[in-house]
Protein backbone atom coordinates (compact mmCIF):
# COMPACT_ATOMS: atom_id res chain seq x y z
CA UNK A 1 0.00 0.00 0.00
CA UNK A 2 2.88 2.35 0.70
CA UNK A 3 3.93 1.99 -2.92
CA UNK A 4 0.50 3.25 -3.98
CA UNK A 5 0.31 6.19 -1.58
CA UNK A 6 3.74 7.57 -2.49
CA UNK A 7 4.05 9.74 -5.60
CA UNK A 8 4.30 7.50 -8.66
CA UNK A 9 7.56 7.63 -10.63
CA UNK A 10 7.62 8.40 -14.35
CA UNK A 11 8.31 4.78 -15.33
CA UNK A 12 4.98 3.76 -13.81
CA UNK A 13 2.97 6.76 -15.01
CA UNK A 14 4.11 6.70 -18.66
CA UNK A 15 3.18 3.03 -19.20
CA UNK A 16 -0.17 3.49 -17.40
CA UNK A 17 -1.03 6.41 -19.72
CA UNK A 18 -0.08 4.23 -22.66
CA UNK A 19 -2.42 1.52 -21.34
CA UNK A 20 -5.22 4.12 -21.14
CA UNK A 21 -4.61 4.96 -24.81
CA UNK A 22 -4.49 1.29 -25.76
CA UNK A 23 -7.76 0.52 -23.96
CA UNK A 24 -9.61 3.40 -25.64
CA UNK A 25 -8.52 2.13 -29.07
CA UNK A 26 -9.39 -1.43 -28.02
CA UNK A 27 -12.88 -0.17 -27.15
CA UNK A 28 -13.16 1.34 -30.63
CA UNK A 29 -12.51 4.99 -29.70
CA UNK A 30 -9.46 7.21 -29.43
CA UNK A 31 -7.58 9.10 -26.74
CA UNK A 32 -8.14 12.85 -26.98
CA UNK A 33 -9.42 15.09 -24.22
CA UNK A 34 -9.69 18.52 -25.86
CA UNK A 35 -12.44 17.44 -28.29
CA UNK A 36 -14.70 17.36 -25.23
CA UNK A 37 -14.49 21.15 -25.16
CA UNK A 38 -16.26 21.25 -28.53
CA UNK A 39 -18.80 18.74 -27.31
CA UNK A 40 -19.50 21.00 -24.32
CA UNK A 41 -20.08 23.90 -26.75
CA UNK A 42 -22.51 21.78 -28.75
CA UNK A 43 -24.41 20.73 -25.63
CA UNK A 44 -24.53 24.37 -24.59
CA UNK A 45 -26.33 25.20 -27.83
CA UNK A 46 -23.46 26.73 -29.84
CA UNK A 47 -24.81 24.93 -32.91
CA UNK A 48 -27.63 27.49 -33.02
CA UNK A 49 -25.13 30.20 -33.96
CA UNK A 50 -22.29 28.31 -35.61
CA UNK A 51 -22.62 25.35 -37.96
CA UNK A 52 -19.26 24.01 -36.75
CA UNK A 53 -20.93 22.98 -33.49
CA UNK A 54 -23.98 21.42 -35.16
CA UNK A 55 -22.99 17.88 -34.42
CA UNK A 56 -24.74 14.93 -32.91
CA UNK A 57 -22.87 15.25 -29.63
CA UNK A 58 -24.35 12.01 -28.32
CA UNK A 59 -21.80 10.10 -30.39
CA UNK A 60 -19.12 11.76 -28.22
CA UNK A 61 -20.82 10.95 -24.95
CA UNK A 62 -18.36 8.10 -24.31
CA UNK A 63 -15.64 10.77 -24.02
CA UNK A 64 -17.67 12.79 -21.52
CA UNK A 65 -18.09 9.58 -19.51
CA UNK A 66 -14.30 9.18 -19.69
CA UNK A 67 -13.98 12.71 -18.27
CA UNK A 68 -16.46 11.90 -15.52
CA UNK A 69 -14.26 8.92 -14.68
CA UNK A 70 -11.16 11.15 -14.67
CA UNK A 71 -12.78 13.51 -12.18
CA UNK A 72 -13.73 10.52 -10.03
CA UNK A 73 -10.19 9.14 -10.33
CA UNK A 74 -8.78 12.48 -9.21
CA UNK A 75 -11.11 12.38 -6.22
CA UNK A 76 -10.22 8.79 -5.30
CA UNK A 77 -6.48 9.42 -5.63
CA UNK A 78 -6.46 12.58 -3.55
CA UNK A 79 -8.88 11.32 -0.88
CA UNK A 80 -7.70 7.79 -0.31
CA UNK A 81 -4.47 7.07 -2.18
CA UNK A 82 -2.31 9.94 -0.99
CA UNK A 83 -0.72 10.74 2.33
CA UNK A 84 0.88 14.04 1.35
CA UNK A 85 0.38 16.84 -1.15
CA UNK A 86 4.04 17.86 -1.18
CA UNK A 87 5.66 17.85 -4.63
CA UNK A 88 9.38 17.07 -4.47
CA UNK A 89 10.60 19.70 -6.91
CA UNK A 90 14.14 20.43 -7.99
CA UNK A 91 15.45 22.91 -5.34
CA UNK A 92 16.48 25.19 -8.18
CA UNK A 93 12.85 25.30 -9.37
CA UNK A 94 11.75 26.37 -5.89
CA UNK A 95 14.39 29.14 -5.90
CA UNK A 96 13.46 30.29 -9.41
CA UNK A 97 9.78 30.49 -8.44
CA UNK A 98 10.54 32.42 -5.26
CA UNK A 99 12.46 34.91 -7.42
CA UNK A 100 9.42 35.57 -9.63
CA UNK A 101 7.00 35.88 -6.70
CA UNK A 102 5.68 32.37 -6.12
CA UNK A 103 6.45 31.34 -2.55
CA UNK A 104 6.50 27.85 -0.97
CA UNK A 105 6.69 26.06 -4.32
CA UNK A 106 5.93 22.37 -3.96
CA UNK A 107 4.21 22.60 -0.56
CA UNK A 108 1.04 21.58 -2.37
CA UNK A 109 0.07 20.72 -5.98
CA UNK A 110 -0.84 24.26 -7.02
CA UNK A 111 0.43 27.77 -6.23
CA UNK A 112 -1.96 29.91 -4.17
CA UNK A 113 -0.73 32.89 -6.21
CA UNK A 114 -2.80 31.53 -9.13
CA UNK A 115 -5.37 29.10 -7.75
CA UNK A 116 -6.46 30.17 -4.27
CA UNK A 117 -10.06 31.36 -3.92
CA UNK A 118 -8.77 34.77 -2.80
CA UNK A 119 -6.71 35.12 -5.98
CA UNK A 120 -9.61 33.93 -8.12
CA UNK A 121 -11.78 36.70 -6.69
CA UNK A 122 -9.38 39.46 -7.76
CA UNK A 123 -9.76 40.94 -11.23
CA UNK A 124 -6.19 40.09 -12.21
CA UNK A 125 -6.44 36.58 -10.80
CA UNK A 126 -9.75 35.87 -12.50
CA UNK A 127 -8.50 37.06 -15.88
CA UNK A 128 -5.27 35.09 -15.52
CA UNK A 129 -7.30 31.90 -15.08
CA UNK A 130 -9.78 32.61 -17.83
CA UNK A 131 -7.18 33.77 -20.37
CA UNK A 132 -5.07 30.67 -19.68
CA UNK A 133 -8.17 28.60 -20.36
CA UNK A 134 -9.05 30.46 -23.55
CA UNK A 135 -5.55 29.92 -24.93
CA UNK A 136 -5.69 26.21 -24.12
CA UNK A 137 -9.16 25.80 -25.63
CA UNK A 138 -8.65 27.91 -28.75
CA UNK A 139 -5.13 26.59 -29.33
CA UNK A 140 -5.99 22.93 -28.95
CA UNK A 141 -8.94 23.11 -31.33
CA UNK A 142 -6.93 25.13 -33.85
CA UNK A 143 -4.13 22.58 -33.71
CA UNK A 144 -6.68 19.73 -33.67
CA UNK A 145 -5.46 18.14 -30.45
CA UNK A 146 -3.74 18.60 -27.11
CA UNK A 147 -1.20 16.64 -25.13
CA UNK A 148 -3.23 13.44 -25.39
CA UNK A 149 -4.29 13.57 -29.04
CA UNK A 150 -1.12 15.09 -30.50
CA UNK A 151 1.77 14.38 -28.13
CA UNK A 152 0.80 10.85 -27.07
CA UNK A 153 -1.34 9.43 -29.90
CA UNK A 154 0.03 11.50 -32.79
CA UNK A 155 3.70 11.04 -31.97
CA UNK A 156 3.16 7.33 -31.25
CA UNK A 157 1.70 7.12 -34.74
CA UNK A 158 4.68 9.06 -36.21
CA UNK A 159 2.53 11.85 -37.62
CA UNK A 160 4.18 15.02 -38.91
CA UNK A 161 1.24 17.33 -37.97
CA UNK A 162 1.59 16.15 -34.38
CA UNK A 163 5.35 16.76 -34.37
CA UNK A 164 4.75 20.31 -35.62
CA UNK A 165 2.06 20.82 -32.97
CA UNK A 166 4.28 19.53 -30.16
CA UNK A 167 7.09 21.84 -31.33
CA UNK A 168 4.48 24.61 -31.14
CA UNK A 169 3.47 23.49 -27.61
CA UNK A 170 7.09 23.95 -26.57
CA UNK A 171 7.61 27.28 -28.30
CA UNK A 172 4.52 28.58 -26.49
CA UNK A 173 5.32 26.89 -23.17
CA UNK A 174 8.93 28.04 -23.09
CA UNK A 175 7.92 31.61 -23.99
CA UNK A 176 5.37 31.69 -21.19
CA UNK A 177 7.64 30.09 -18.58
CA UNK A 178 10.84 31.99 -19.34
CA UNK A 179 9.59 35.40 -20.50
CA UNK A 180 5.95 36.05 -19.56
CA UNK A 181 5.45 34.40 -16.13
CA UNK A 182 8.21 36.56 -14.54
CA UNK A 183 6.20 39.63 -15.54
CA UNK A 184 2.87 38.47 -14.10
CA UNK A 185 3.45 38.08 -10.33
CA UNK B 1 -23.89 -0.30 -19.36
CA UNK B 2 -21.81 -0.07 -22.52
CA UNK B 3 -20.35 3.18 -21.14
CA UNK B 4 -19.06 1.79 -17.85
CA UNK B 5 -15.75 0.75 -19.43
CA UNK B 6 -15.02 4.35 -20.42
CA UNK B 7 -15.81 5.44 -16.88
CA UNK B 8 -13.37 2.87 -15.49
CA UNK B 9 -10.60 3.82 -17.93
CA UNK B 10 -11.24 7.43 -16.94
CA UNK B 11 -10.80 6.54 -13.28
CA UNK B 12 -7.44 4.96 -14.08
CA UNK B 13 -6.46 8.08 -16.03
CA UNK B 14 -7.52 10.38 -13.17
CA UNK B 15 -5.59 8.34 -10.62
CA UNK B 16 -2.36 8.26 -12.62
CA UNK B 17 -2.61 11.99 -13.41
CA UNK B 18 -2.93 12.71 -9.69
CA UNK B 19 -0.48 10.17 -8.30
CA UNK B 20 2.31 11.08 -10.75
CA UNK B 21 1.74 14.78 -9.97
CA UNK B 22 1.01 15.52 -13.64
CA UNK B 23 -1.85 17.74 -12.46
CA UNK B 24 0.61 19.85 -10.46
CA UNK B 25 1.22 23.33 -11.90
CA UNK B 26 4.77 23.08 -10.56
CA UNK B 27 5.60 19.96 -12.56
CA UNK B 28 4.73 21.77 -15.80
CA UNK B 29 6.82 24.79 -14.80
CA UNK B 30 9.72 22.51 -13.89
CA UNK B 31 9.41 20.74 -17.25
CA UNK B 32 9.58 23.97 -19.23
CA UNK B 33 12.59 25.01 -17.11
CA UNK B 34 14.29 21.68 -18.01
CA UNK B 35 14.88 21.12 -14.29
CA UNK B 36 13.42 17.63 -14.02
CA UNK B 37 13.25 14.48 -16.10
CA UNK B 38 9.89 13.50 -14.58
CA UNK B 39 7.50 14.83 -17.25
CA UNK B 40 9.83 13.93 -20.13
CA UNK B 41 10.09 10.40 -18.78
CA UNK B 42 6.30 10.11 -18.56
CA UNK B 43 5.53 11.48 -22.02
CA UNK B 44 8.53 9.73 -23.59
CA UNK B 45 7.76 6.29 -22.18
CA UNK B 46 4.06 6.66 -23.02
CA UNK B 47 5.01 7.42 -26.64
CA UNK B 48 7.53 4.58 -26.96
CA UNK B 49 5.01 2.05 -25.65
CA UNK B 50 2.36 3.76 -27.78
CA UNK B 51 4.46 3.05 -30.86
CA UNK B 52 4.27 -0.64 -30.02
CA UNK B 53 0.49 -0.38 -29.69
CA UNK B 54 0.29 1.36 -33.07
CA UNK B 55 2.42 -1.38 -34.63
CA UNK B 56 0.10 -4.05 -33.24
CA UNK B 57 -2.94 -2.16 -34.56
CA UNK B 58 -1.41 -1.64 -38.01
CA UNK B 59 -0.40 -5.30 -38.33
CA UNK B 60 -3.92 -6.26 -37.18
CA UNK B 61 -2.45 -8.29 -34.35
CA UNK B 62 -4.79 -6.39 -32.03
CA UNK B 63 -8.38 -5.60 -32.97
CA UNK B 64 -11.17 -3.94 -31.04
CA UNK B 65 -13.08 -6.02 -28.52
CA UNK B 66 -15.76 -6.33 -31.19
CA UNK B 67 -13.26 -7.71 -33.69
CA UNK B 68 -12.97 -4.63 -35.91
CA UNK B 69 -9.70 -3.33 -37.32
CA UNK B 70 -8.20 -0.42 -35.43
CA UNK B 71 -7.50 2.43 -37.85
CA UNK B 72 -5.96 5.52 -36.35
CA UNK B 73 -7.32 8.50 -38.28
CA UNK B 74 -4.39 10.81 -39.09
CA UNK B 75 -4.37 14.36 -37.75
CA UNK B 76 -5.14 17.18 -40.19
CA UNK B 77 -2.18 18.57 -42.11
CA UNK B 78 -1.43 22.27 -42.23
CA UNK B 79 1.58 24.22 -41.00
CA UNK B 80 -0.33 27.25 -39.67
CA UNK B 81 -2.98 25.19 -37.92
CA UNK B 82 -0.52 22.95 -36.15
CA UNK B 83 2.22 25.46 -35.41
CA UNK B 84 0.15 28.54 -34.46
CA UNK B 85 -2.51 26.51 -32.68
CA UNK B 86 0.27 24.63 -30.92
CA UNK B 87 2.01 27.83 -29.80
CA UNK B 88 -1.23 29.29 -28.43
CA UNK B 89 -1.95 26.03 -26.64
CA UNK B 90 1.58 25.99 -25.19
CA UNK B 91 1.20 29.53 -23.81
CA UNK B 92 -1.98 28.49 -22.04
CA UNK B 93 -0.55 25.16 -20.89
CA UNK B 94 2.39 26.82 -19.14
CA UNK B 95 0.20 29.54 -17.58
CA UNK B 96 -2.58 27.24 -16.35
CA UNK B 97 -0.07 24.49 -15.59
CA UNK B 98 -2.66 22.09 -16.91
CA UNK B 99 -3.74 20.76 -20.28
CA UNK B 100 -7.37 19.66 -20.80
CA UNK B 101 -7.06 16.22 -19.11
CA UNK B 102 -5.53 17.46 -15.85
CA UNK B 103 -8.00 20.38 -15.75
CA UNK B 104 -10.86 17.93 -15.28
CA UNK B 105 -8.90 15.75 -12.86
CA UNK B 106 -8.29 18.84 -10.68
CA UNK B 107 -12.07 19.15 -10.18
CA UNK B 108 -11.87 15.78 -8.45
CA UNK B 109 -9.11 17.13 -6.25
CA UNK B 110 -11.53 19.83 -5.14
CA UNK B 111 -9.85 22.83 -6.80
CA UNK B 112 -12.69 25.33 -7.27
CA UNK B 113 -10.73 27.88 -9.31
CA UNK B 114 -9.99 25.32 -12.05
CA UNK B 115 -13.67 25.70 -13.04
CA UNK B 116 -12.80 29.20 -14.26
CA UNK B 117 -10.00 27.73 -16.40
CA UNK B 118 -12.35 25.07 -17.80
CA UNK B 119 -14.97 27.72 -18.55
CA UNK B 120 -12.22 29.68 -20.35
CA UNK B 121 -11.16 26.59 -22.30
CA UNK B 122 -14.74 25.93 -23.40
CA UNK B 123 -15.07 29.58 -24.37
CA UNK B 124 -11.79 29.25 -26.28
CA UNK B 125 -13.14 26.29 -28.24
CA UNK B 126 -16.29 28.32 -28.97
CA UNK B 127 -14.22 31.29 -30.17
CA UNK B 128 -12.25 28.95 -32.43
CA UNK B 129 -15.52 27.83 -34.02
CA UNK B 130 -16.50 31.48 -34.40
CA UNK B 131 -13.28 32.64 -36.08
CA UNK B 132 -12.37 29.39 -37.82
CA UNK B 133 -12.89 30.77 -41.34
CA UNK B 134 -10.84 33.90 -40.62
CA UNK B 135 -7.61 32.36 -39.35
CA UNK B 136 -4.96 30.52 -41.35
CA UNK B 137 -4.85 26.75 -41.39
Amino acid sequence: MEFITQPWPWYIAGPVISIVMFLLFYFGKRFGVSSNLETLCSIGGAGKFIDYFKIDWKQNSWNLIFIAGSITGGFIASQWLSTSDVVALNPQTVKDLAAIGIANAGSSYLPDEIFSIDTMLTIKGFFTLIIAGIMVGFGSRWAGGCTSGHAIVGLSNLELPSLISVIGFFIGGLTMTWFILPLIF
Amino acid sequence: MKYIKFFLVGILFGIVMTKAEIISWYRIYEMFKFQSFHMYGIIGSAIILGMISMFLFRKKMVRTFEGNDINVTPKKKGLYRNLLGGILFGLGWALAGACPGPMFVLIGKGVVSILVVIFGATLGAFLYGLFKEKIPH
